[in-house]
């Protein structure tokens, strides 16, 4: 069957969609700040999950970690492991691996002489944790753990504020160890770190490995092996390999099951956006439908005469659908520039610390950094384009369906 | 030799409470190579006969034949395929495509056709010439004068040699000289190109041109006559 060419049609729809100049140009706008809506509100919701789970696995480094079974239910000194073995270490040479470290984490009650809380006692290597994501910078005062034999304690300043001491002070830590005997020791506090949650500030107290295993008397056993990798939405190939290479009697997890909380959250942020982008075009497509039914009745005699010409109802169809077309995909293109425009600029953050006590509650920091996921930008881009296609074929159905004589003794 | 065949035409549209008979048992045949002027007042039914021969409209019975094919019947794809090949349409007003230039309006249907460029380039451009258009090639309709459009319009209908042009009314919006001029037009093109034009008016000037006047009345033929053309 004949039709007109598609390059044709492309100029017989880019000279219609320009009759109208003013109406068009009144769409295209629209487009143009729905899509900017759509990308521009997509970009802060996933900085604010972004930094959700950042903080979130910051506050337990590693996107994917080692345990022995049955850690999770019960971390204590019971549940713990042997070192990596060769056939970890190789794995763990792996370019999709960032960094890793082994540590020992257990509850621990601290006490100052002023008062006690329950705290997880970290014995690290600070080569290690700073590989998987430590930040010196968070050192507000002292410094951070030495080495894997250091005596010293660091902690958080808000626990620092709650036992009512300070720097250089001594405080003691007390665990028990595997043959559930009170292990108790005084350590100076040489270091306070902070956190952008709270909680992590309390809860964490740092302390050299060795140190940490001797006191506990588990030889060279250790609590968890934390593996980063480049990108925390995309673990499960380094999950494979680590798992792969873990010795039996372990449990390998992936973040997203240590904090599936969180990782709930992420997707419920994506159903969110989705949700958010179709929302924006709903209102858009009344606009398009609105202009399109313009367009069609305008050219109603138009539309008879190509008909009598011997133009097949669905050649008229395709027209007017890629009349919608190119106005979409320039309202489009007006929109991601816009978007990318107004979000590059953003980078740097938004200073959220009027509001951010609230947000804090929810694992955000107060700055919130907008986040441009190409994801994101293609789901607005697909969305725009799909549906409003879909939403086109109402008038362009109507447009084909007139009869030719309907269409030419209408003035 | 008949190229168009018409049998027994029936149209009734329903006015109110009143139905018309538009085209009230209508036959005929077109000869091809003929130059045929369909009159009668307004209201007679030419226009509904047009419409009826092009597929334009359903009828309510009757058959229609080209060449001897039975075409009445087709639906809007076939018959549309029909019109692209062998009719052309001649409208009393707003017969072109208006964000088109005068060139790519001849070359419409050319290019539904599946012409190649080359060969639409140089028939529309020799059509422009021959119907009086060089050098307007590239104005688009609301830079033409009326009678120009209509010539357009002509040139278009032609270009791809139809078996058949229809044109309701096409001297209608126009002076009496632009209206000779289109005339005489069309009379040198059914000449040269053995283009078979039905051409439907109540202009009793134009009706001078014909070589074959058919009457009609209240949807009847009423007199069908060979006359001698002047
Ligand atoms: N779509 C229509 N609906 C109702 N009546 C119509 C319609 N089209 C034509 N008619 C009627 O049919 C008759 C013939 O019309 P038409 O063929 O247009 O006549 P002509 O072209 O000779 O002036 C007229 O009485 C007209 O009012
Ligand atoms: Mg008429």
């Amino acid at each position: 069957m004949k039709s007109l060419p598609v390059s044709a049609m492309l100029r017989l729809a880019w000279r219609n969609l320009w009759r109208n100049y003013r109406r068009t140009v009144v769409m295209l706008l629209a487009i143009a700040v729905g899509v900017w809506a759509m990308i521009f509100m997509s970009a802060l919701m996933r900085g604010m999950v972004d930094e959700m789970v950042t903080n979130g696995i910051d506050s337990l480094p590693g996107y994917v970690q080692i345990h022995q079974l049955g850690f999770r239910d019960d971390p204590s000194i019971n549940n713990s492991l042997q070192p990596p073995g060769p056939e970890l270490l190789g794995a763990l040479e792996n370019p999709l691996v960032a960094g890793w470290t082994s540590r020992v984490r257990v509850p621990a009650m601290i006490s100052s002489e002023r008062d006690n809380r329950g705290v997880t006692l970290l014995g690290v290597d600070p080569a290690g944790e700073i590989a998987v994501g430590f930040d010196l910078d968070n050192i507000v005062a002292g410094r951070f753990i030495g080495s894997p034999q250091d005596k010293g304690l660091v902690v958080g300043r808000k626990l620092l504020e709650r036992l009512e001491t300070h720097l250089g002070k001594r405080v003691v830590v007390m665990s028990q160890d595997p043959d559930n005997n009170i292990a108790d020791r005084g350590f100076r506090i040489v270091g306070v770190y902070k956190a952008s949650l709270e909680g992590q500030e309390e809860n964490f107290v740092y302390s050299g490995r060795s140190h940490v295993q001797s006191l506990l008397k588990m030889g060279r056993q250790v609590s968890e092996i934390a593996i980063t990798g480049h990108d925390y939405r995309a673990v499960d190939e380094l999950l494979e390999i680590i798992r792969a290479a873990s010795p039996p009697g372990s449990e390998v997890l992936p973040w997203m099951e240590l904090e599936s909380y969180l990782y709930g959250m992420m997707g419920m942020m994506d159903g969110f956006i989705l949700v958010w982008t179709i929302v924006v075009f709903l209102a858009l497509s009344f606009g398009l439908i609105n202009t399109l039914m313009m367009a069609v009745f305008e050219r109603v005699r138009e539309i008879g005469l190509m008909q009598a010409l011997g133009m097949k109802p669905s050649s008229i169809l395709y027209l007017i659908l890629m009349e919608s077309l190119l106005l979409l995909l320039l309202g489009l293109l007006a929109g991601n520039i816009l978007a990318i425009a107004s979000i590059l600029p953003l980078r740097e953050g938004i200073d959220l610390s009027g509001v951010a006590r609230g947000m804090e509650m929810f694992g955000a920091g107060s700055t919130l950094y907008p986040v441009l996921d190409l994801h994101d930008l293609a789901t607005a881009n697909t969305v725009v384009i799909v549906l409003g296609l879909v939403t086109s074929l109402l008038p362009a159905w109507h447009a084909s369906r007139y009869s030719p004589v309907e269409a030419i003794t209408k003035i | 030799m008949t190229a168009i065949k018409c049998i027994d035409l029936c149209k009734n549209f329903q006015q109110g409470d009143v139905v018309i008979k538009a085209l009230n048992h209508v036959s005929l045949d077109i000869e091809e190579g003929s130059f045929i002027c369909l009159s009668g007042p307004s209201g007679s039914g030419k226009t509904t006969l047009l419409n009826a021969i092009g597929g334009l409209d359903k009828l309510d019975s009757g058959e229609v034949y080209f060449n001897g094919r039975r075409v009445d019947q087709l639906g809007k794809g076939p018959m549309a395929d029909l019109r692209l090949h062998y009719i052309g349409f001649v409208f009393q007003a707003y017969n072109l495509i208006p964000v088109l230039t005068a060139q790519e309006n001849v070359e419409f249907v050319m290019q539904v056709q599946g012409v190649s460029v080359k060969e639409r380039r140089r028939k529309s451009s020799a059509i422009l010439e021959e119907v009086g258009l060089k050098g307007m090639e590239n104005r688009r309709p609301s830079q033409l004068s009326g009678g120009q459009q209509q010539r357009v319009a002509v040139a278009r209908a032609i270009v791809s040699q139809p078996k058949l042009v229809l044109a309701d009314e096409p001297t209608a919006n126009l002076d009496s000289e632009t209206a000779a001029q289109l005339m005489d037009l069309l009379r040198e093109l059914n000449q040269h190109h053995n283009v078979t034009f039905l051409i439907a008016t109540h202009d009793e000037r134009v009706m001078r041109y014909a070589q074959r006047l058919i009457r009609m009345q209240d949807g009847k033929i009423i007199a069908d006559e060979l006359q001698e053309a002047d």
